[in-house]
């Protein structure tokens, strides 16, 4: 017989009495694991969506108001286009891309489109060449601009995800899949806008954002049909990642006082506030837990140890230390915080691939690490509420435990 | 040897000051058998609590083989305790959700001792007090001559030299009293020094020295004082 029988010994007779105990932690350790584990998902699929949507900088005008990320330039203030040149010409490091576009709502068929004037890849590399510096003169991998896909099928798709076209001529348009579908547009038809008469070089993909309803033109093209003349109203900037924890954004700011700089996480702010809200309510329950199932486990060890007391002197009768007995409270601690830490995982993993799709519309898998999260708090509580109990049994005076009737 | 010299304590009861041991002076030695006998309350259990090590003295010392009990660290006398002295209690306290054979394998979990020889020499014990059949029946299920009975192998588990025994026939009828009284005899006709505090005359009787205590003040009642 090891001490641990004993302590097992002794659960096992009074498992009701422990109930509240165990159930206290186990619910505790359920819902940290499961909200863990579902917020872990959803941060992820934020990050892919993120990584999806191709840039991860905006240029917009001070007084711009941010709503949709997608829409972000469709508003009625604008800022120069010597902007653009500003950023390709200082010494900036981390600007993978940029795309400066103009917006203005034209009507085609009877309905009502957004012409948006974007300025392809060949302009870019142009002025670069006759500066022979700025962003495209930078080192590869952080800082180089994305290559432009050269056949027309892939162009379709990096303007729709990338937002980078290589070449566009000052007559010709792309289109949106609800202006193709509204207007009645095929490739090669033509279109007049704003007086002047436009090819469609290409439909593009569905997207299921406003870009379904835009007709991308060339930007000096808009710029002129507008008479608003070498304005934009936002220019989009890929960005290295790592260049914009390290201050990217402020250096911009910094550049171009007069202009709003945001990031992507900015614009998907409400999901991102989703998964801080979620991380959030899963240290209130820790802390939840580390109160009511540390107050409950404590005012459980007191009630133990004072029914025990006759028990503790008589042990102590026949030679058991202090350090003996204060193990078998503990260990018992230790026993509560391991069953109720890996029940608490279990449940709360499967109520988390269970439930988690459904609440936050992402695949959910287990996750083993939160294991170790899971008996660590729930051992470390039992032990922590457990400790002034078991020290209480250990200093027992056992002649007054074992002359009491 | 086990000495009390001039050992005094008192305890306070509803504001009124109770003598439980007077200056009381003791010697018990290597293998006598000694009846404490007395009113409730004058004092028996505090003197063999105090002979245990398990209550200190307000004032005089206690000696066991020469060494005095009080003056060690608390974990010293429970280690004297584990190896040399073994209680038997009027009302048994055996652990409730052990079986009879762990109940009296826990001394020897106390020493150190492995599963294997723990469970050998409690299976032993509880044989030679006649209980081979109940070695996995809980003290529940056991009669209560039968639970002092695992008491008594408990107490023996470690091969105590000195046995303390405070009202073992308390709760018994008669029959099982002698039984009971008969194995005390019998361990100490082993070489064991027994001091068994009763207020059965009759129990008392077979000891070889009976004292009484009257106020916590030890006194001789005649049997070979």
């Amino acid at each position: 017989m090891k001490l641990r029988t004993i302590v097992w010994r002794e659960i096992f007779e009074r498992k009701n009495q422990l109930a509240t105990s165990f159930l206290a932690i186990f619910l505790g350790i359920t819902a940290i694991v499961a909200i863990r584990n579902v917020t872990y998902y959803s941060q992820k699929a934020v990050s892919r969506e993120l990584d999806a949507l191709g840039a991860n900088i905006l240029i917009l005008p001070k007084s711009a108001t941010l709503q949709d990320y997608y829409s972000a330039d469709m508003q009625e203030d604008d800022f120069p286009e010597e902007y653009v040149e500003r950023l390709m010409f200082s010494d900036l490091q981390g600007l993978d891309n940029m795309s400066p576009r103009l917006s203005s709502p034209v009507e085609v068929a009877g309905r009502s489109f957004t012409l948006t004037g974007i300025l392809p890849m060949n302009e870019f590399k142009a002025k670069a060449a006759w500066q022979g510096a700025g962003i495209f003169a930078r080192p590869e991998n952080c800082g180089t601009v994305v290559k432009a896909p050269l056949s027309p099928e892939a162009a379709k798709g990096s303007l729709a995800r990338k937002r980078v076209i290589e070449d566009l001529q000052q007559d010709e348009v792309l289109i949106g899949n609800d202006v193709a579908v509204g207007a009645n547009l095929n490739e090669g038809d033509k279109v007049a806008m704003l007086g002047q008469n436009f090819t469609v070089t290409a439909v593009l993909p569905p997207t299921g954002t406003v870009d379904d309803s835009r007709i991308f033109g060339h930007l000096h093209a808009v710029q002129k049909l507008t008479g608003k003349g070498a304005v934009v109203n936002a220019i989009e900037v890929v960005g290295c990642c790592s260049s914009i924890n390290s201050g990217l954004v402020q250096k911009i700011n910094k550049l171009l006082p007069e202009a709003k700089v945001v990031t992507i996480t900015q614009v998907v702010d409400t999901q991102l506030k989703t998964n801080r809200m979620m991380a959030s309510l899963s240290l209130i329950f820790i802390a939840i837990i580390a109160l009511i199932g540390g107050a409950t486990i404590a005012n459980y060890m007191y009630a133990n140890v004072f029914e025990r007391r006759r028990e503790i002197g008589t042990l102590m009768a026949m030679g058991a230390g202090s350090r003996a007995v204060l193990s078998m409270f503990l260990l018992k601690a230790l026993l509560l915080g391991l069953i109720g830490g890996l029940s608490g995982y279990i449940v709360g993993t499967v109520l988390a691939v269970a439930v988690g799709p459904r609440l936050a519309n992402v695949p959910v898998l287990p996750m083993p690490i939160l294991l170790v999260w899971a008996l660590g708090i729930s051992i470390v509580i039992s032990l922590l509420a457990s400790f002034f109990p078991a020290r209480r049994a250990a200093r027992l005076d056992p002649s007054t435990a074992l002359q009491e009737n | 040897m086990l000495a009390l010299q001039s050992v005094s304590k008192t305890y306070t009861h509803r504001g009124r000051t109770v003598k439980a041991l007077d200056n009381a002076t003791l010697e018990v030695q290597n293998g006598d058998f000694i009846s404490v006998v007395g009113p409730s309350g004058s004092g028996k259990s505090t003197l063999l609590l105090t002979l245990g090590g398990m209550l200190s003295p307000a004032s005089g010392r206690v000696l066991v083989d020469d060494q005095s009990l009080y003056e060690m660290s608390t974990d010293k006398r429970a280690e004297l305790r584990r190896k040399k002295i073994g209680f038997v209690f009027q009302t048994f306290n055996l652990v409730p959700y052990l079986t009879a054979l762990e109940n009296v394998q826990v001394p020897l979990l106390l020493v150190g001792i492995n599963g294997h020889t723990q469970q050998e020499r409690a299976s032993s014990l509880l044989t030679r007090l006649g209980l081979a059949d109940r070695l996995d029946h809980k003290p529940s299920e056991l009669s209560v001559g039968q639970q002092q009975r695992v008491a008594l192998a408990r107490m023996l588990a470690n091969d105590p030299a000195v046995v303390l025994a405070d009202e073992p026939t308390g709760n018994l009828d008669p029959d099982t009293s002698g039984q009971i009284i008969d194995f005390l005899a019998e361990v100490n006709a082993e070489g064991r020094t027994v001091v068994m505090a009763t207020h059965d005359m009759r129990a008392a009787q077979r000891a070889r020295r009976i004292l009484r205590l009257v106020d916590g003040a030890i006194a001789p009642d005649g049997k070979g004082s």
